[in-house]
């Protein structure tokens, strides 16, 4: 039997057992129900999770555990014919169980209080899983390579012959320049954008703006990657590059910058619009009944009072441009570089994840292992900004709450 | 109404008209708030404007100083004159007139900036003070009309969201004194407010008056009788009755008015 029928019948199995378990409970009642301890359905209930629950747990746990047991047919058809049985079982148990005086809703109110915590949990370990693994190859590769040329080599030159260099400084000072390149651009933008809708746009405008601009956080970041390759690269280097003699390479920090920038823009102008709406109108009418401008009121007044969110908006925008892959690769290129011109070819973090781990691998040359200590990295540089995001978010929400 | 203590000081005789005020009508949307008010209001006196809930009370006083026009829907017609200038002509600028016309609000609301800040808002953006001299004084002579002065001296720098709904209030009043405006429409300023903070506002309203017009909506009729030279009572839209406070209290002409203020209709 296959999987898919095995669980097909236990929960066929469960919907019979609801109906048997309502049902008893019903009867035993002699047809009234506030003779029950419950309402009727959470006798149903009752039987149907103790039929599905403990099978399909262990279909999980049997999944699992699949690459540790024999192959075959054997084992598989056992672990189904198994669970049915369990199915089975744990109906009849539950359906015995079933008297008038049985606490049905507690019962079944904590086995789904269950199963939330198990999701709950699943979602942390899963995290935590991420992490560790991130930090015991991060570990292997500090066996093999010292830390102190890692964070403060300012060469990147990896080859897999041995006598590699892999120092993350060139990395990290593409991806901040990068970042820093894409903020400049999407500050500002992202910000009027969103003084504009809250303050300036009447409703109707404001329903058509607002989702037009939401639709440029829809694109996949290929897209953008591919605008940056094709259209902003070339343009940037045959009109300004070029004849400003800065160089003459299509993929620059410029090229990835501005096209992340427009990446952000919603991210910027829609974060910062709620937070500028979330300023209590009361504020505004003091202002101007002060006798100060609309204007005045939104410099002095509305912007302040919204500042900390805004701040709050913007780390979680650096994050995401810290983390951006795709528009560096096809915008910035792949030379480890430090240098101050923007129109130079530089790269970053991401990138160089994704290059060392693509070919051939071998899992214990510090070359491959070096994935690892960039991811953690930068993994470790989000979640400081995620986090000191957050705490200003919150932070500036208590202030009207 | 025997509790209630009677404004001492009756109505100058020859106190000017601030406020003429005909045929002034508003339309939220299709639905008409306030149905053909004429009103003089006069200078240096404080005006109390009394009702029932939803008859027009703040829609009018919205109308003093234009904050109407910061809601989209609403339509005013009629004419408002301030000392003979129609307010609502092209030619006048609303913020400007809300310089002349001060406001506070029924819910405090300082600004998220230091004490100082708030009360130097009004004047640094109207550019009343040349230094900074000049702003520390008028902002301690605000705050002291206030009554907020001595709680607040030594932590001016402190922002104004910290202090208490009584405190945040007065530093409201501050605020729009300030400006030195020539009218205050205060919109229930004591409802946030408890008995000693009321009686601290409605002795300031009282020092107020030798300045200023002030207006003052209400829905204490003790605090009408108490602070008021003037009142005016409105009843779905319409102003019924508008008079000498004591003559409305004790001797109200129209049969509406003597049951609101005898705690019968409202
Ligand atoms: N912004 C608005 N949009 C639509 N209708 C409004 C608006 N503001 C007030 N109204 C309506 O106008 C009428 C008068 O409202 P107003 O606020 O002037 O009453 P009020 O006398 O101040 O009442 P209260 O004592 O409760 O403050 C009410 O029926 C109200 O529903
Ligand atoms: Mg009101």
């Amino acid at each position: 039997m296959s999987p898919f029928w095995t669980i097909v019948a236990i929960l066929a199995l469960a919907a019979l057992g609801y109906g048997l378990g309502r049902r008893r409970a019903m009867s035993l009642a002699q047809g009234n129900p506030r003779r029950l301890h419950s309402r009727p359905n959470y006798y149903g209930w009752n039987v149907a999770l103790f039929a599905a629950v403990p099978a399909l747990l262990l279909l999980v746990l049997w999944a699992l555990a699949l690459p540790l047991l024999p192959h075959g047919a054997a084992s598989s058809r056992a672990a189904g014919i198994l669970a049915i049985i369990i199915a089975v079982a744990g109906l009849a148990v539950a359906v015995r169980r079933t008297t008038p005086e049985f606490r049905a809703r507690n019962a079944v109110e904590q086995m789904i209080r269950g199963l939330l915590i198990l999701c709950s949990l699943i979602a942390i370990a899963t995290t935590v899983g991420i992490v560790l693994s991130l930090v015991f190859e991060s570990l292997h590769f500090f066996r093999l390579y010292p830390w102190q040329d890692f964070f403060f080599g300012t060469e990147w030159t990896p080859r897999f012959g041995g006598g590699s260099r892999l120092g993350i400084l060139p990395l990290l000072w593409g991806t901040l320049y990068i970042s820093f390149i894409a903020l400049l651009v999407a500050v500002p933008v992202g910000l009027y954008a969103a003084i504009y809708m809250s303050e300036y746009a009447t409703p109707r405008v404001r329903s058509l703006v607002k989702p037009a601009i939401e639709v440029l956080a829809g694109i996949p970041t290929i897209v953008y990657g591919l605008f940056a390759l094709v259209t902003v690269g070339p343009l940037l280097r045959d009109w300004i590059a070029q004849p400003l003699g800065l160089g003459n390479s299509g993929s620059s920090v410029m090229t990835a910058g501005l096209v992340m920038g427009m990446m952000l823009i919603p991210f910027v102008s829609s974060l910062s619009d709620d937070i500028i709406n979330a300023v209590p109108q009361t504020m505004r009418d003091g202002s101007l009944a002060l006798g100060s401008t609309h204007s005045e009121t939104i410099r002095q007044v509305v912007i302040p009072a919204a500042l900390p969110g805004i701040v709050g908006a913007i780390l979680l925008a650096a994050s995401r441009a810290i983390g951006e892959t795709m528009i560096v690769v096809m915008g910035a290129g792949a030379m480890a570089t430090i240098s101050g011109n923007p129109f130079e070819a530089m790269t970053t973090i991401t990138v160089k994840i994704v290059s060392q781990l693509t070919g051939d691998n071998d899992f214990s040359s510090p070359e491959t292992l070096v994935a690892f200590a960039l991811g953690l990295t930068l993994f470790v540089i989000t979640l400081g900004l995620n986090i000191f995001a957050l705490y200003i978010v919150r932070k500036y929400r208590e202030q009207y709450e | 109404m025997d509790d209630v203590r009677l404004a001492e000081r009756g109505v100058d005789a020859d106190a000017k008209v601030k406020f003429e005020c005909r045929g002034v009508q508003v339309h939220y949307g299709e639905k008409q708030a306030l149905k053909d008010v004429d009103a003089d209001i006069l200078d240096r006196t404080v005006t109390a404007f009394i009702g029932p809930s939803g008859c027009g009370k703040s829609t009018f006083l919205r109308c003093l100083n234009r904050m109407n026009d910061t809601v989209a829907s609403a339509r005013v017609d009629g004419r408002i004159l301030l000392e003979g200038e129609d307010i609502y002509d092209a030619r006048v600028d609303p913020v400007q007139l809300r310089a002349r016309v001060g406001m506070v609000f029924q819910k405090p609301n300082p600004f998220p900036k230091s004490i100082y800040d708030n009360v130097a808002y009004g004047p640094k953006i109207h550019g009343m003070a040349r230094n900074k001299a000049e702003l520390d004084e008028i902002v301690e002579r605000a705050l002291r009309g206030a009554a907020l002065w001595n709680e607040v001296k030594d932590r001016l720098g402190e922002t104004g969201t910290g202090l208490s709904g009584g405190q945040q209030q007065r530093l409201c009043i501050a605020r729009a004194v300030a400006t030195a405006p020539e009218v205050l429409l205060m919109d229930e300023p004591c409802s946030a407010l408890d008995p000693i903070a009321t009686a601290q506002v409605e002795e300031l309203i009282d020092d107020l008056r030798e300045s200023y017009s002030v207006v003052i909506v209400t829905h204490s009729m003790q605090q009408a009788a108490r602070v008021s030279q003037r009142t005016a009572f409105f009843h779905l839209g319409n102003l019924v009755e508008y008079g000498d406070t004591e003559q409305i209290f004790t001797n109200p002409q129209d049969p509406r008015t003597e049951s609101y203020i005898s705690g019968k209709i409202g």
